[in-house]
């Protein structure tokens, strides 16, 4: 089936070439810091996480939201769900091959990764996700991969293929919770030391990954003649809702606990986010921002116009994803480290050699994405292939 | 095997004849044997630990000379971009390296002076916790040893470290060393995390850490296992505190104040 | 003869060529036979000049041994010091061991190191030793 994602349109020619031009940027810019070390980055003693570890946290959201999916149509029989399971397991794919890249940039010794498992530590939070990140990769490969096929070939598909898409339900869950544990037992570092860091995650996850598979399948019904259906959008569009609801709603626990206990420790990050700490402020502009279009997202989604009008679904969902991705993919991981253990404020912003190779990563993903998006709906427009169970 | 007192005479005489000198004239004749004649090494501590009597240090010279001496004796790297320094031990303003004591009300003297901060070894350390290869981990005599073979540099450690105390190599570490001052120990390369190590190779060696020799007698080291070592006395007869010890990390880095 | 054989063939010459570039790239380029010498002051010094296993042995096993003592310095028994089975006493250390006496890393490591294009990264960290003779 490979052969169906070199054939394709002028677009989709530019499209693939423009992403390739951006992973050959990134890669350059990879080989500097390869060479030079980490020191072109703009992480620091203090603020020794960034950029890449920010948006691995964010994509390992983005790609457990393939369950949501594969729960409802699988488990309860949500048959308008039944055509874009597909979708949402290449986009898993897709997320955590971004998630592995991440990581593999961002470590100071690249070639020695495979320490993790000549000397398995499993009192070591980060060898459960290097376990559960390639487990859950391998299991969207192989469902995915297998359940296309048999659709070309109009036939059911393989039976040993059902209980790997069972037990994809959980472990979506857990790659997650194990991401979440990264941070959540972390004793000097406030504002991750809290018990619903995981649920946090659950939920942006569970707004931010239906949110982008809404804009793609609409990207895909005005670029293609593969149409997932206004009751599927409906329906997802209801789980992103409820998501982000329940997101906002955890923000505002948080800030209970910080500002009603009054503990300075639990204070001073959200202080530092919201309205900048000892003079320094990086993060407020982009707080405040990720907060406003967060709850006019929510509000758009709850009132009756996203029902109606796919345009304000459209926008409505972008401001889902971008304001989560700010609070997860800028904030949440630099902001762990202010102020530093010794209470002294050091802040942190990526170099553009970082964000070059951050966009190189993205761009990766994106041609991942694509190639795997081009087979599969060339096999469901196929008028011989049929989806049989 | 080591020589016995009449050999070790008997080559002496002749090196000093010859005008080789005592160790050279070791090295040449049988490598690796002075090493061995050495105070045995201080190896049999179950739990080492460092005391810090704060009242006897006071000048800015008094931490210089205790901080310049693990420099030197770890070849550590003066490096150019501040944000991304190395350092295994330096001074802190009591606020900061006792932040949970929020007292608006300290002495003059407490309030204004410095304390030195280094890894404290803790008996319950988060940073050997979160380590995914192992590369850092405790060893049965208490010290936090780091492992620069193994080490992936992912700073998970860095991130569990409640204390601040390790430190990454962003950069190639002798770009920033103008000289090797101490050869016998390895520089480190880019992209692995270092931190104090309480000189464990020359505790090897039978010698104490190289910041509590510089102290002149301001900092103790010993084995808090052994109920008369010098440590335990000093606990014993004297008000001490330690860092952030609500984490339950229990850190072996103990102050007099 | 073939469909397209003004295309295939000179692929396949092309090929050939790219194939064979370390052949004819390097001809005439012949790296001299590794000459490593171990004539430093230290070695002319000792009374038996052995090393802590025999040529052949250090030759094969050499990276083996340092491995071992690095297993047994920082995550063994943390000894720094190994007897031969003559009864030498050696550092386990590449540093202040082996470099002690083999003090001439040019002339005698990267003589072979450099013949078969290795290059061990050992002395990014571990310091060798200032070049005397």
């Amino acid at each position: 089936m490979f052969e169906k994602a070199l054939i394709g349109s002028k677009g989709y020619y530019t499209w693939v070439l423009f992403l390739l031009a951006m992973i050959g940027i990134g890669f350059a810019c990879y080989l500097y810091q390869y060479n030079e070390g980490l020191g072109i980055t703009g992480m620091n003693r203090d603020v020794s996480w960034g950029f890449y570890i920010a948006q691995f946290t964010f994509l390992v959201g983005v790609a457990a939201s393939a369950v949501m999916l594969v729960l409802p149509y699988y488990l309860h029989d949500v048959q308008v769900f039944g055509k874009i399971t597909i979708l949402g397991e290449f986009l898993a794919i897709a997320s955590v091959v971004m998630c592995i890249l991440f990581v593999t940039v961002d470590v100071g010794y690249p070639n020695r990764l495979l320490n993790i498992i000549l000397y398995p530590t499993p009192n070591s939070i980060l060898f459960w996700d290097f376990i559960v990140l390639n487990g859950y990769l391998l299991l969207n490969l192989f469902i995915g991969w297998n359940v296309l096929t048999a659709e070309r070939k109009a036939v059911a598909p393989p039976k040993w293929v059902k209980p790997l898409i069972y037990i994809s339900i959980p472990w979506a869950i857990s790659i997650h919770t194990v991401t979440a544990f990264l941070y959540a037992g972390m004793p000097g570092r406030h504002y991750w030391l809290t018990a619903i860091m995981a649920v946090r995650f659950l939920g942006s996850a569970f707004a931010a990954g239906p949110a982008l598979l809404i804009i793609l399948a609409m990207l895909v019904r005005r670029l293609t003649p593969f149409d997932a259906g206004q009751e599927a959008l409906n329906k997802l569009r209801n789980i992103v809702t409820y998501a982000m609801l329940a997101s906002i709603f955890f923000v505002l626990l948080e800030l209970f606990t910080a500002y009603y206990s009054n503990i300075p420790g639990h204070k001073h990050p959200f202080t530092y986010l919201f309205v900048g700490l000892e003079g320094h402020g990086k993060y407020v502009i982009w707080t405040w921002i990720s907060v406003v279009v967060g709850i006019a997202s929510a509000l758009l989604l709850i009132l009756p116009m996203t029902r109606r009008k796919n345009a304000w679904l459209l926008a409505a969902c972008i401001g889902v994803f971008g304001s989560l991705w700010i609070e997860k993919g800028l904030t949440l991981v630099v902001t762990g480290f202010v102020p530093n253990p010794l209470e002294h404020v050091v802040e942190y912003a990526p170099t553009v050699p970082e964000v070059f190779i951050a966009l190189g990563v993205w761009a990766t993903g994106f041609l991942v994405l694509t190639l795997l998006y081009k087979i599969a709906l060339s096999v469901k427009l196929d008028p011989n292939s049929a989806s049989v169970h | 095997m080591g020589m016995n007192r009449r050999e070790f005479l008997r080559i002496a005489g002749i090196a000093s004849l010859w005008g080789l000198g005592g160790k050279t004239a070791f090295e040449i004749l049988k490598p690796g044997a002075l090493e061995a004649q050495l105070r045995p090494p201080l190896m049999k501590a179950k739990k080492w630990a460092m005391v810090i009597d704060t009242r006897k240090f006071n000048a800015p010279e008094d931490f210089q000379k205790v901080i310049d001496a693990c420099v030197k004796a770890h070849n550590i790297p003066k490096v150019a971009n501040q944000r991304q320094e190395i350092k295994w031990i330096w001074k802190e303003k009591y606020e900061n390296a006792f932040p949970d004591d929020l007292n608006q009300f300290l002495p003059e003297p407490v309030e204004q002076k410095f304390f030195l901060v280094m890894c404290n070894h803790c008996t319950n350390p988060p940073c050997v916790r979160v380590c995914p290869t192992k590369a850092t981990f405790k060893r049965p005599d208490g010290i936090v040893m780091m492992d620069y073979h193994r080490c992936i540099g992912c700073r998970f450690c860095m991130a569990g470290c409640p204390y601040g105390s390790r430190s990454f190599n962003f950069r190639d570490p002798r770009r920033f060393l103008k000289e090797i001052t101490n050869p016998d120990y390895p520089t480190r390369s880019k992209g692995v995390v270092e931190k104090c190590n309480f000189c464990e190779e020359r505790l090897a060696k039978g010698q104490l850490p190289a910041c509590v020799e510089a102290s002149n007698g301001a900092m103790t080291f010993g084995d808090l296992d052994n109920p008369d070592s010098e440590v335990r006395k000093l606990l014993r007869e004297n008000y001490s505190i330690r860092r952030k010890p609500n984490l339950g990390t229990q850190p072996n880095v103990y102050y007099l104040i | 003869m073939m469909y397209d054989e003004n295309k295939v063939i000179p692929i396949i010459i092309v090929f050939v060529i790219l194939a064979t570039f370390p052949l004819w790239y390097n001809l005439g380029k012949a790296a001299p036979k590794p000459d490593p010498k171990i004539d430093t002051p230290v070695i002319q010094a000792l009374p038996e000049k052995k090393c802590i296993e025999p040529k052949e042995v250090m030759k094969t096993a050499h990276m083996k041994i340092l491995d071992q003592w690095r297993m047994e310095v920082v995550r063994g028994d943390f000894s720094r010091q190994m007897t031969t089975a003559d009864g030498r006493v050696f550092e386990k250390s590449l540093q202040k061991g082996c470099m002690n006496c083999h003090s001439n890393k040019a002339k005698f490591c990267d003589q072979c190191h450099n013949y078969m294009e290795v290059k061990p990264f050992c002395w990014d960290c571990h310091n060798a030793p200032k070049e005397t003779n």
